[in-house]
């Protein structure tokens, strides 16, 4: 592939055939020589040839193939001239991740650890066919497509602060229902308030290290060993058929004629379908806020139960990884609005952006980077530089590295859970043979991931997390 | 790999196989008709997530799709078993039956399925490892070859 490296971390792929922008992609060598094995690099290509592209393709350092555009993947468009994509913000909108701090310290749960994770997983519903909150009516889940979190909240689940301490404030404002499927809306009433499977997990953690003790005091982190709670899920069946509905809907109407993937399919940003799709997006990254006020609400219950009191258990913040959002950006020299797309890439906002809370504007945004299962989690900080760099983005996570069918040959669930068990780490989950095809081995090494956030300045390192407990859908 | 998809002799009974992918899922589904090889591609869907055998085919469903080309048929089709699966809490176990016809409806020839399914309730006895998101157009590919029908997709996990 015609990949040229700039510097020790940036790599560029030049602007050939269609491309209207170059690609440029933020990686180590060993991360460079992984997601080389498959369509990553083709897939920032295809994305570079897309109607409106300001800039650049950027791929993130945990990038790997995606459908259509790259897992990692962000790209911005002019909102006359470009156009928005299903492909490029992925099937599980609003798949994000929320992070719970607490004044316990790890000797303090030690012993009601076990409990606590068993709690936790009776409370919260994961998994396939269990359902969330019984009863929900379809006019009630209408009403949480709009407010997100915000509904969530006024219904008593969780606390005001934290809407202030969730990206968009927990509520995407452009979101509507009147164009979301029947069939959308039946996936999602059944889900509300669910883990999900999969990659999804909910961990309690202890921080391991602090690199900056300053950003880290401002984000509620203030030694070692302090305990935390962290929530990875998104907008589950709701989302997943959006985003099927839009692919269909755009490819009726314009065809997939000229794409090298279907799943590149779009629709000008400001056309019916365009405006539908956004709307329709937006809906859903409110359910997926929603759903994630209420997983932290219970977890809050669980720890008053069992612990007699949630001590200082405080929202640090909740970030989206998969979305299309409407943001100031600066392009050759001028400030313009464009839609930035970033599907499995985290918005890293430095110091003074405005729709960072107050709390923290001074020091940048939290940005929360999950680790597999049972590896260590980051806190970084979004920089200035990464205005620049990759429209404020960084990366979101270990990216895999290895086949479901290849782990699920090479580990035992079980086999998992005792060499978790003996590094401390309690692991619940659904089924041992889910355990097994999200082995931490099946993906990158997410420490050489944030290294080369921080290392480009695309988000500053300031905690590392690692698990005590863990519950996986 | 592509010998095997000429040879015909093949085509009967291998059902259908698991195709490297990094990410998530990619299978080929082989059948004599289209109605086959979409049963077929729907029995590797569900691999993905319980073991169909294993399941009483004790509850019967319906499923009529319609869609403008085979791969949205495709889609479709598969999209309905994760529909049952989170709406209506259904396992699936066997299709029992599956219709493709063309039909014309306003100005364009559309494909029309119609399957009736037998499975049983989500319920403790059943284990279900995995859940499949969806099903994508990426790579997608269902077309005629010697001696019957081949179907590749990708599915979101």
């Amino acid at each position: 592939m015609d990949l040229v490296r700039v510097s020790e971390y940036i790599w560029e792929i030049p602007k050939s055939g269609e491309m209207r922008v170059p690609a440029r992609v933020y990686a180590s060598k060993r991360l460079i020589d992984l997601a080389g094995r498959d369509q990553t690099w083709q897939q920032a290509k295809n994305v570079a040839c897309l109607p409106g592209i300001q800039k650049m393709s950027y791929v993130m350092p945990d990038a790997h193939q995606g459908y259509g555009f790259p897992i990692g993947g962000v790209a911005a468009f002019d909102l006359d001239e470009g156009i928005i994509s299903p492909g490029g913000v992925g099937y599980d909108i609003n798949c994000g991740v929320r992070l719970l701090r607490t004044d316990f310290k790890e000797n303090d749960i030690v012993t009601r650890k076990k409990e606590l994770l068993a709690e936790i997983f009776k409370e919260v519903p994961a998994g396939v066919g269990k359902g969330g909150i019984t009863k929900l009516s379809s006019r009630v889940l209408k009403e949480i497509l709009v407010k997100g979190a915000r509904w969530a909240v006024e219904g008593g689940y969780g606390l005001a602060e934290d809407l202030d301490r969730t990206e968009e404030g927990g509520q995407m404002k452009e979101a509507s229902c009147e164009f979301i499927s029947e069939r959308a809306l039946e996936r999602g009433l059944p889900q509300l308030g669910t883990l999900g499977a999969g990659n999804h997990f909910l961990e309690i953690q202890k921080v391991d290290e602090i690199y900056d003790e300053k950003v880290a005091g401002v984000f509620g982190l203030e030694e070692k060993d302090q305990i935390l709670v962290m929530i990875h899920c998104g907008s589950r069946g709701l989302g997943h058929q959006i985003a099927t509905d839009y692919i269909e809907l755009m490819g009726n109407e314009f065809g997939f004629k000229g794409l090298p993937d279907r799943e590149l399919i779009n629709a000008p940003f400001k056309s019916r379908l365009g405006q539908q799709y956004y709307k329709s997006m937006c809906a859903a990254v409110n359910y997926a806020f929603a759903n994630r006020q209420m997983i932290a609400h219970w977890v809050r219950s669980v720890f008053e139960k069992v612990m007699g009191e949630a001590r200082g258990m405080r929202q640090i913040y909740d970030v989206c990884h998969n979305v299309a959002k409407v943001e100031k950006h600066t392009v050759s020299g001028k400030e313009k609005l464009l839609c930035v797309h970033r599907k499995g890439a985290t918005r890293s906002f430095g110091p003074g952006r405005a729709e960072i809370p107050a709390v923290y504007r001074q020091a940048g945004q939290p940005v929360l980077i999950p680790g597999s299962m049972g590896t260590a989690s980051y806190i970084l900080v979004g920089t200035a530089e990464a205005e620049e760099m990759s429209f404020s983005s960084t990366a979101h996570g270990a990216g895999r590295v290895m086949s479901r069918n290849e782990a699920l040959r090479r580990f035992r669930g079980e086999q998992i859970r005792d060499e978790l068990a003996k590094k401390g780490i309690e692991l619940k989950a659904t089924s041992w043979k889910g355990v097994a095809e999200e082995a931490a081995a099946a993906y990158k090494d997410v420490d050489e991931v944030v290294k080369v956030s921080h290392e480009t300045g695309l988000g500053k390192l300031v905690a590392r997390l690692v698990p005590v407990g863990v519950m996986k859908g | 790999m592509n010998k095997k998809i000429g040879n015909i002799n093949c085509v009967p009974i291998l059902k259908y196989e698991f195709l490297p992918h990094m990410a998530d899922a990619k299978f080929r589904a082989y059948g004599h008709s289209l109605e086959e090889v979409l049963v077929n591609a729907a029995t590797a869907l569900v691999s993905l997530m319980w073991e169909a055998d294993q399941v009483r085919p004790v509850r019967k469903e319906s499923i009529e799709v319609e869609a403008s080309s085979l791969e949205q048929l495709t889609v479709k089709f598969l999209t309905e078993f994760l529909y049952l699966l989170e709406v209506k809490s259904f396992l699936l176990a066997k299709v029992e039956s599956v219709r493709v016809e063309q039909i014309q409806k306003d100005d364009s020839r559309l494909y029309r399925l119609e399957a009736k399914v037998a499975g049983d309730d989500v319920s403790p006895q059943y284990e279900i490892y995995g859940l499949v998101k969806a099903v994508t157009y990426n790579e997608i590919k269902i077309e005629k070859i010697d001696g019957g029908w081949l179907l590749e997709a990708v599915v979101d996990m």
